[in-house]
């Protein structure tokens, strides 16, 4: 077993290496860092934006390999560039990096959760009520794009503070300026925070989740197993949560573990409406502004989830599915 | 412990139905079904699929699902179980009603432990400490017979053989110690080795507890030697019932009848035709009124399509007899003590003609001699590399003259499918030689492969399977012939011509397979198999998937064709009853190797190999006073892994010879020298591969 996870562990760090390098390369190759400065009025004099574009290690005047190398060489320290606002890279995704995590750590445990048990109410109760209204919900809320659904919140939000007279949720955020955020009153603030965005998230991965978690819970039901737990005297609830469910998890796993680490990236209108400066905002701010060291590093960053997210899915199997234990 | 007083049944089924509502209709799966079962006994459901055997019991149990329909009562020592919510039957299931079911693999939930599962049995219904339910469920694993029970109950059910996995199951059902075990056909699955252990199990779990045993099977072997009762289902409600004596003795309806008289038995030592019960059992959607069994019943009347007819006793018999029966005829049937030839139709006995010719001059159809097929074992992901070799056959030799069957029997993992594909094959074998008409396969050319092709021809198992469900069943019998350039004109008479050969109307030819039942596509596999007029035929498992009542027509249909085309067959069969029934010779196989062969007869009645003499001694035979009367060989464990066989004797591991009987040097020599296949019993035909064989009468 222990070889097994070293090997791909192995193969993940390989992958992480392709996908970065590629990444760089094509944000070297096609963002143009020098629109930044040309644009601006008067346009400053072209050996002054080349030295400021050097020193940034963007030049497109410097061979794209020399500057992989040197991107590269700096990566192996540890050190992941500057932003084109010279800024360091990696004290930018340092410190928004905590700010996703905040943000979407309720909304994806809670989500999940909820969806595994929307997933497989909505299979026990095939072709019922429940299950048609479950089925239904799920596809009108898969069919609104998120930025809607986002807005929706946003303005519910705001008609609830308006008709209470007071902010009960606030709206942009993740906490009022000036408070102590790890005073008592500071936390409050941030779950008051917390709230809409969290729940724009929690209903897009219950919708998402459930259709999954209902197909693979809809395999299980007719297994003999499970007849076999409730020949036993198990209610028929038992039976369903500690065998039906309990397998139905396993195919699930893989499918938790990498959708929990994309997340992290994959919040972006979420961020943005609801003014969180996490990861997904900049990275969309990244591409926008030709900013091609954050392009990359915000890459190596999803690169390094996506390796962890397959570590834990096969740890995850492992600990779930004792056929693969060899 | 019996806490009803005696006469008082512990359960009692009154009227019980049960209905589905499908697309295609209602479904009425068990109709009007009523027994009783009292405390201790073993009553036996014997019917076909689709009978509604299981369904009825599960409907006790109230583990349908939840679209069924169930109407009618079930007391359990006068307690109602039909209706009861999920939280009530709860209480009675796993405690005083347990279930064994009968596809082991799937039974068991795959990711907890055996012995987690066994202890969530004794934890649902009591309170004891996890670490006595535990310690309870090792001595319940110990009692089925499961070697190193305490460190077993840690395994994961994937890591079990078919045998014990059932052994697991049946240590859940007793773990409360039930007065009522359901067994839901528990050997359905198994080998027939595997399935006397198992019955075997099953016995002592019912000393054990004294409780009562509701066994519910296809198969008339398995009730005879253990039941004390019989039902017989058939199309959802009960046609017959009795005493096992006098349903196996005396039955008095005609699907019993037929049943008895369609089963060929490993004990018979002078062949009689079998006689089939034509048609299929009915849909149970929108079934009409009247006798289900009028359109494959001989015997019907009018009265019998206008009523159906009740289960009533026989009239004359004494007031205190049990049996009942389902036919407007009973009373008839008993007065002229009709048995199933006087009702069903058998087939005249057919010539042996080419038989009658001595072997030695007869034609060698097939001859196969010193057989190896070996697969690798590979290791490793990223660089393969080989670590050892399985040998699925290891030297097998025999040979196939004109006009005869050779029964290749053996359980699962014996290496009789591997062989047969070796020979399917026309090539060159990685050991060892096989010669097709007296031509050798490894030296022939394409050309030459594709005309003997003609002449080896195979029908396989599952009729369902083997037939393409797109193809209506006139393009499957002329794919053949246009293949080897049958002129067209002739080809579509031809297709009519097999239809009538096997038994089909020759204007079905544009009907699709799905319009078939399960017998009828398996006559349609025949018929394709013999398009171009073969002189071998490979049959490999042909009746294992037909119901009981169908497995007769077909049987007779190969005999027939056997005699009247004057084919030679390779039949390969784990149900020796039907190779004493349709095989002239019969090999034995063990662990890739033959381990004894000869004359059926020959080797039936006085097997020399000990394990034939297991083998034949596990045939369940349908026969309850033989039954009663036998004393089983039960094999200890199971089939060793082929990757690493025994030294010397391959079968020594299981040998009962081995463990009894032999002393320490006779011991040695089994484990340092592997015994040939040598004539050792006085006949030279007979051949075994026991260094200490001696001739026994096992059936």
């Amino acid at each position: 077993m222990a070889a097994f996870l070293l090997r791909r562990l192995v193969y993940l760090l390989c992958l992480v290496v392709v996908s970065t390098s590629v990444a760089y390369l094509l944000a070297a190759t096609q963002l143009r860092p020098r629109a930044r400065y040309e644009g601006r009025n008067p346009p400053p004099p072209v050996a002054v934006v080349d030295a400021r574009l050097d020193e940034l290690n963007m030049n497109d005047k410097v061979p794209v390999l020399t500057r992989y190398r040197r991107w590269g060489a700096g990566l192996l320290r540890g050190d992941l560039g500057r932003t084109i606002d010279n800024q360091p890279v990696n004290a930018e995704i340092g410190r928004r990096m905590w700010v996703s995590l905040r943000l979407v750590v309720v909304g994806a445990v809670v989500g999940t959760l909820l969806g595994v048990a929307a997933g497989a109410y909505g299979a026990v109760k095939q072709y019922q009520l429940a299950d048609r209204v479950l089925t239904v919900s799920s596809f009108v809320i898969l069919s609104i794009p998120a930025v809607v659904l986002g807005v929706l919140f946003k303005n519910a939000g705001i008609g609830l503070n308006n008709a209470l007279g007071f902010k009960l949720l606030y709206t942009t955020g993740e906490l009022t300026p000036g408070m102590d955020p790890w005073s008592a009153a500071g936390l409050v603030n941030r779950f008051a925070h917390l709230v809409l965005p969290s729940l724009v998230l929690i209903v897009i991965a219950v919708a998402f989740y459930g259709r999954y978690q209902r197909n693979a819970m809809l395999d299980v039901l007719g297994s003999d197993f499970l007849r076999t737990a409730r020949a036993k005297g198990l209610r028929r609830s038992q039976a369903l949560i500690k065998h039906g469910l309990r397998t139905a998890l396993i195919p699930m796993a893989t499918f938790f573990a990498y959708e929990f680490a994309l997340l992290f990236v994959g919040a972006t209108f979420t961020e943005r409406l609801f003014g969180w400066h996490g990861m997904g905002e900049y990275f969309v701010e990244s591409v926008t502004k030709n900013d091609i060291n954050s392009v990359a590093g915000v890459t190596l960053f999803v690169g390094v989830l996506v390796l962890i997210a397959g570590f834990l899915s096969d740890l995850a199997y492992a600990a779930l599915d004792p056929r693969v234990r060899v | 412990m019996r806490v009803t007083a005696p006469g008082t049944p512990l359960l009692s089924v009154r009227d019980l139905s049960v209905s589905f509502r499908t697309e295609a209709g209602l479904v009425r799966a068990v109709r009007s079904v009523s027994y009783d079962v009292a405390p201790g006994e073993v009553l036996g459901i014997v019917g076909e699929s689709g009978s509604g055997k299981s369904v009825s019991s599960l409907a006790v149990m109230n583990l349908l699902p939840g679209h069924a329909e169930v109407t009618g009562s079930a007391r359990l020592n006068g307690q109602e179980l039909i209706g009861q919510s999920d939280d009530a039957l709860s209480a009675v299931r796993g405690s005083r009603i347990a279930m064994v079911f009968q596809d082991p693999l799937s039974a068991l939930t795959p990711v907890y432990t055996v012995g987690d599962q066994i202890a969530e049995a004794i934890l649902v219904h009591e309170t004891v400490s996890r670490g006595e339910a535990m310690r309870r469920a090792v001595d319940l694993l110990h009692t089925v017979g499961i070697p190193n029970a305490a460190q077993r109950a840690t395994a994961f059910p994937h890591e079990f053989s078919g045998g014990m996995r059932q052994r697991v199951m049946i240590a859940m059902a007793i773990a409360n110690r039930p007065s009522l075990i359901i067994a839901d056909e528990p050997t359905t699955a198994l080998d027939v080795t595997i399935q006397a252990q198992i019955l075997d199990v099953l016995q002592t779990a019912r000393r054990m507890t004294g409780a009562a045993i509701v066994l519910i099977t296809h198969d008339l072997g398995v009730i005879a030697g253990i039941a004390d009762r019989v039902s017989v289902m058939y199309a959802g409600t009960i046609v017959e019932t009795g005493s096992v004596d006098d349903v196996f003795y005396r039955p008095r309806m005609p699907y019993t009848l037929g049943l008895l008289g369609s089963i060929p038995r490993a004990d018979a030592g002078e062949r009689q035709p079998l006689t089939p019960i034509e048609g299929t059992p009915p849909s149970l959607i929108n079934l009409p009124t009247g006798c289900p069994f009028v359109p494959r019943c001989p015997m019907a009347q009018d009265i019998c399509r206008r009523e159906e007819p009740g289960l009533l006793p026989i009239a004359g018999r004494e007031p205190a007899d049990t049996q009942r029966a389902a036919c407007h005829f009973k009373d008839d049937i008993e007065q002229r003590q009709l048995t199933s030839r006087d009702i069903f139709p058998a087939p005249l006995p057919s010539s042996d003609a080419v038989r009658s010719v001595p072997r030695e001059q007869r034609q060698q159809m097939l001859v196969v001699q010193d057989l190896v097929k070996s697969y690798p074992q590979m290791k490793g992901a990223v660089l393969r590399r080989k670590v050892g070799e399985v040998r699925a056959v290891d030297g097998v030799s025999f040979d196939i003259r004109e006009g005869e069957t050779l029964g290749l029997v053996g359980e699962s993992g014996c290496g009789k499918t591997t062989t047969i594909m070796e020979i399917l094959n026309l090539g060159r074998p990685a050991s060892g030689h096989i010669a097709v008409l007296g031509h050798d396969t490894a030296r022939m050319s394409g050309a030459e492969k594709f005309g003997i092709r003609r002449d080896l021809q195979v029908v396989f198992q599952d009729p369902m399977a083997s037939l393409d469900p797109r193809l209506p069943i006139g393009e499957i019998l002329a794919e053949p012939l246009r293949a080897h350039g049958v002129a067209p004109e002739r080809v579509s008479a031809r297709v009519r011509e097999l239809l009538t050969l096997v038994g089909l109307r020759a204007e079905h030819v544009n009907r699709y397979p799905a319009a078939f039942s399960g017998g009828q596509r398996q006559r349609i596999g025949i018929a394709r198999a013999l398009a171009l007029e073969p002189k071998i035929l490979v049959l490999d498992e042909p009746v294992s998937a037909l119901d009981v009542s169908v497995r007769a027509g077909v049987i007779n249909l190969l005999e027939r064709l056997r005699d009247q085309l004057g084919l030679s067959y390779l039949f390969v069969a784990h149900d020796l009853a039907v190779v004493r029934h349709i095989g002239n010779r019969v090999a034995v196989m063990y662990l890739g190797r033959i381990i004894e062969s000869g004359d059926v007869d020959e080797v039936f009645d006085r097997p020399a190999h000990p394990y034939t003499q297991a083998l034949l001694s596990a045939i369940p035979l349908p026969d309850p006073h033989k039954e009663r009367a036998r004393v089983r060989i039960v094999l200890k464990g199971d089939l060793p892994s082929p990757a690493n066989p025994p030294s010397g004797c391959r079968f020594r591991t299981r040998c009962q010879k081995f463990a009894n009987e032999l002393t320490e040097p006779q011991r040695q020599r089994c484990i340092d020298e592997s015994p040939a296949l040598l004539p050792r019993t006085g006949s030279p035909d007979h051949l075994d591969a026991c260094h200490w064989a001696t001739a026994v009468e096992v059936l």
